[in-house]
C-alpha cells in the first residue's frame, strides 16, 4: 500500500538514508560525466550489457562468499574488455555484445540457483537497493569515483577527439585504441557502482538518460557534462526524498525522475531536432518493377 | 579529414569544438583553451568561410559546410600538408566548386600542400598541379598535364577515357 509517511524528515536523517544520499551522489557524479561519452561513442547498448554482465559477478560473489562489489567489478571490467576486443565496427560489436550479454545472464541464473540465493538478494542485484549501502561500500564507491573523475579529467580532451573523430584523431597521433580500453574500464567501474544503486535492469536511466537530455539542451561540452551531472544528482536526491515520503523503493523514483526530465527536454526541444529530410525525389519510386523494358 | 560525420557524433559537437580539437585534441590533462587558441580557431573558421555557423552543431550543417569545417580543423594548427580523402564526396555541384576554390586558395596563399584522393578528376582539374598514380603496381609522379592524356588515363582506368579541352581552355575527361 502507498501511504504517506509523516516522519519522512526523520527517515532522511537515518544512517541508511545518509549512506544512500552519499553513495547515490557519487554514482550520479561518475555516471553523469561518463554519459556524454557513452552517447557519443554509441556505447549505450554496451553500457546496458555491461550491467547485465555484472549480474553473474554479483550472484557468483554470493556463491563463493565474496563481496558483491568485487564480483561486479571483475565481471564488468572483464566483460568490457571482451566487448572491446570485438572490432571497431558497430555491427560486429552489437552482435558480440548481445551474445556475451545473453551468456552472462544465463551464468547469473546458474550462480543464483547454486548459491541458493533467496529471491530478495537476486532482486537486489537486478533492481538495486540504494538503502542497503554499507559504510564499507561507501569507501569503495569513494575510491571508484575519485578514480573515474580523476582519470577522466586527464584523458577527457583526447577521449573527446577519439570519440567524435576517430580517424582524424588517430592520424594526429592520439592513442585511440588505448583510450578506448581506458574508457571501457572507467565505464565498468561506474556501472559497478550504479548497479548497486538502480540495479542492472534500470541502469540506463543514470548512465545514458541524463547525458542524452543534456545533449538536447546544449552542445557545449562542458555545459553538457554539468547538466548531465545535475540531472543525475537531482534524480537521486529527489528520488530518495520521495521514497522516504511514501516508503517505496528509491530505484523507481530515481529512474522515473531521470526519464521525466529526458521526456520533458525532448518535448521542449522538439523543434530543434535535426530530422533527416529526404532528398527531393525526381522520379517517383517504383514499387512495381517496370516490365516494359 | 574524414569523408563524413555520422549523425550521432555530429549531434554532440559544434563546428567550433571540432576545429578546437584539431588544435588541442591530442593534449592530456585539464586546461581551458587559451585566448590565443580560441583566436586561431576563429581565424581558421574565417579562412574557410565558416564563421557564420561556427556555433551550430555539426549535424545541423550541410555536407559542404561540414567539409569546410573539416578543412578548418585540418589547417588550424598551420599544417603544411593536408591529406584529404575524397573531399568532394556527397557534395552537390555548387559545394564541390566552393571546396575546390578553397583548396586552390590554400595552396596559393598559404603555401599549403594539399594531397587529395579522388575518383573523379574533373571538378579538381582547375587546381591540380601534380598527380601521384599507381601504374601496373608502381607509384609514379608527374605534372598534371602529363597525366591527363587519353592514352595514360585509358590505361589507368582500364576503360576508354577521352580528354577534352573546351573553348575556354578548361580540361575535362570523360569515359567512353
Amino acid at each position: 500500500m502507498v501511504t504517506f509517511q509523516e516522519n519522512w524528515l526523520q527517515v532522511l536523517q537515518t544512517t541508511f538514508m545518509q549512506h544512500a544520499l552519499l553513495g547515490g551522489s557519487m554514482v550520479a557524479l561518475a555516471a553523469g560525466l561518463m554519459g556524454w561519452f557513452v552517447v557519443t561513442r554509441q556505447n549505450a547498448f554496451a553500457a546496458h550489457a555491461l550491467a547485465h554482465i555484472g549480474f553473474p559477478g554479483a550472484t557468483g560473489a554470493i556463491l563463493v562468499g565474496a563481496p558483491v562489489t568485487l564480483g561486479l567489478a571483475v565481471f564488468c571490467v572483464g566483460g568490457g574488455l571482451l566487448i572491446g576486443l570485438f572490432g571497431k565496427r558497430v555491427a560486429d560489436r552489437e552482435v558480440a555484445t548481445g551474445t556475451i550479454l545473453a551468456f552472462a545472464t544465463g551464468l547469473g541464473v546458474l550462480f543464483a540457483s547454486l548459491a541458493t540465493a533467496n529471491a530478495s538478494s537476486t532482486t537486489t542485484v537486478l533492481f538495486g537497493n540504494l538503502l542497503a549501502i554499507s559504510r564499507d561500500q561507501l569507501w569503495v564507491f569513494g575510491g571508484f569515483t575519485v578514480l573515474v573523475v580523476g582519470v577522466l579529467a586527464v584523458i577527457a580532451r583526447p577521449l573527446v577527439f577519439a570519440s567524435v573523430d576517430p580517424t582524424v584523431a588517430e592520424a594526429r597521433g592520439v592513442p585511440v585504441r588505448a583510450l578506448g580500453v581506458a574508457f571501457v574500464v572507467l565505464l565498468a567501474l561506474t556501472i559497478t557502482m550504479a548497479v548497486q544503486v538502480v540495479g542492472t535492469l534500470l541502469l540506463f536511466a543514470l548512465v545514458v538518460t541524463p547525458a542524452a537530455a543534456a545533449l538536447r539542451m546544449t552542445a557545449r561540452p562542458g555545459l553538457v557534462a554539468a547538466i548531465a551531472v545535475a540531472i543525475a544528482l537531482g534524480s537521486v536526491w529527489f528520488g530518495l526524498v520521495l521514497s522516504a515520503m511514501v516508503n517505496l523503493p528509491p530505484s523507481f523514483f530515481v529512474t522515473t525522475l531521470a526519464v521525466l526530465t529526458w521526456a520533458v527536454t525532448l518535448l521542449l526541444t522538439w523543434d530543434r531536432v535535426p530530422r533527416e529530410t529526404p532528398a527531393p525525389v525526381l522520379d517517383a519510386p517504383q514499387l512495381v518493377p517496370d516490365r516494359s523494358r | 579529414m574524414p569523408q563524413n560525420y555520422t549523425a550521432a557524433l555530429g549531434e554532440a559537437v559544434r563546428a567550433r569544438d571540432l576545429v578546437m580539437l584539431g588544435l588541442t585534441g591530442g593534449r592530456f590533462g585539464l586546461r581551458r583553451a587559451s585566448a590565443t587558441e580560441r583566436a586561431r580557431v576563429d581565424d581558421a573558421l574565417r579562412r574557410v568561410g565558416a564563421q557564420d555557423y561556427a556555433d551550430r552543431r555539426m549535424s545541423e550543417l550541410s555536407g559542404g559546410q561540414q567539409q569546410r569545417v573539416a578543412i578548418a580543423q585540418a589547417i588550424v594548427d598551420d599544417a603544411e600538408l593536408l591529406l584529404l580523402d575524397e573531399p568532394l564526396a556527397n557534395l552537390d555541384l555548387r559545394n564541390q566548386h566552393e571546396v575546390v576554390t578553397l583548396l586552390g586558395e590554400l595552396t596559393r596563399e598559404r603555401r599549403v600542400t594539399v594531397m587529395v584522393v579522388a575518383h573523379d578528376l574533373n571538378p579538381l582539374l582547375p587546381v591540380l598541379t601534380d598527380a601521384v598514380y599507381l601504374l601496373d603496381g608502381h607509384p609514379h609522379h608527374d605534372p598534371i598535364d602529363a597525366v591527363v592524356t587519353e592514352d595514360l588515363l585509358t590505361h589507368l582506368y582500364g576503360t576508354p577515357v577521352r580528354v577534352v579541352r573546351t573553348a575556354q581552355g578548361d580540361l575535362f575527361t570523360r569515359g567512353g
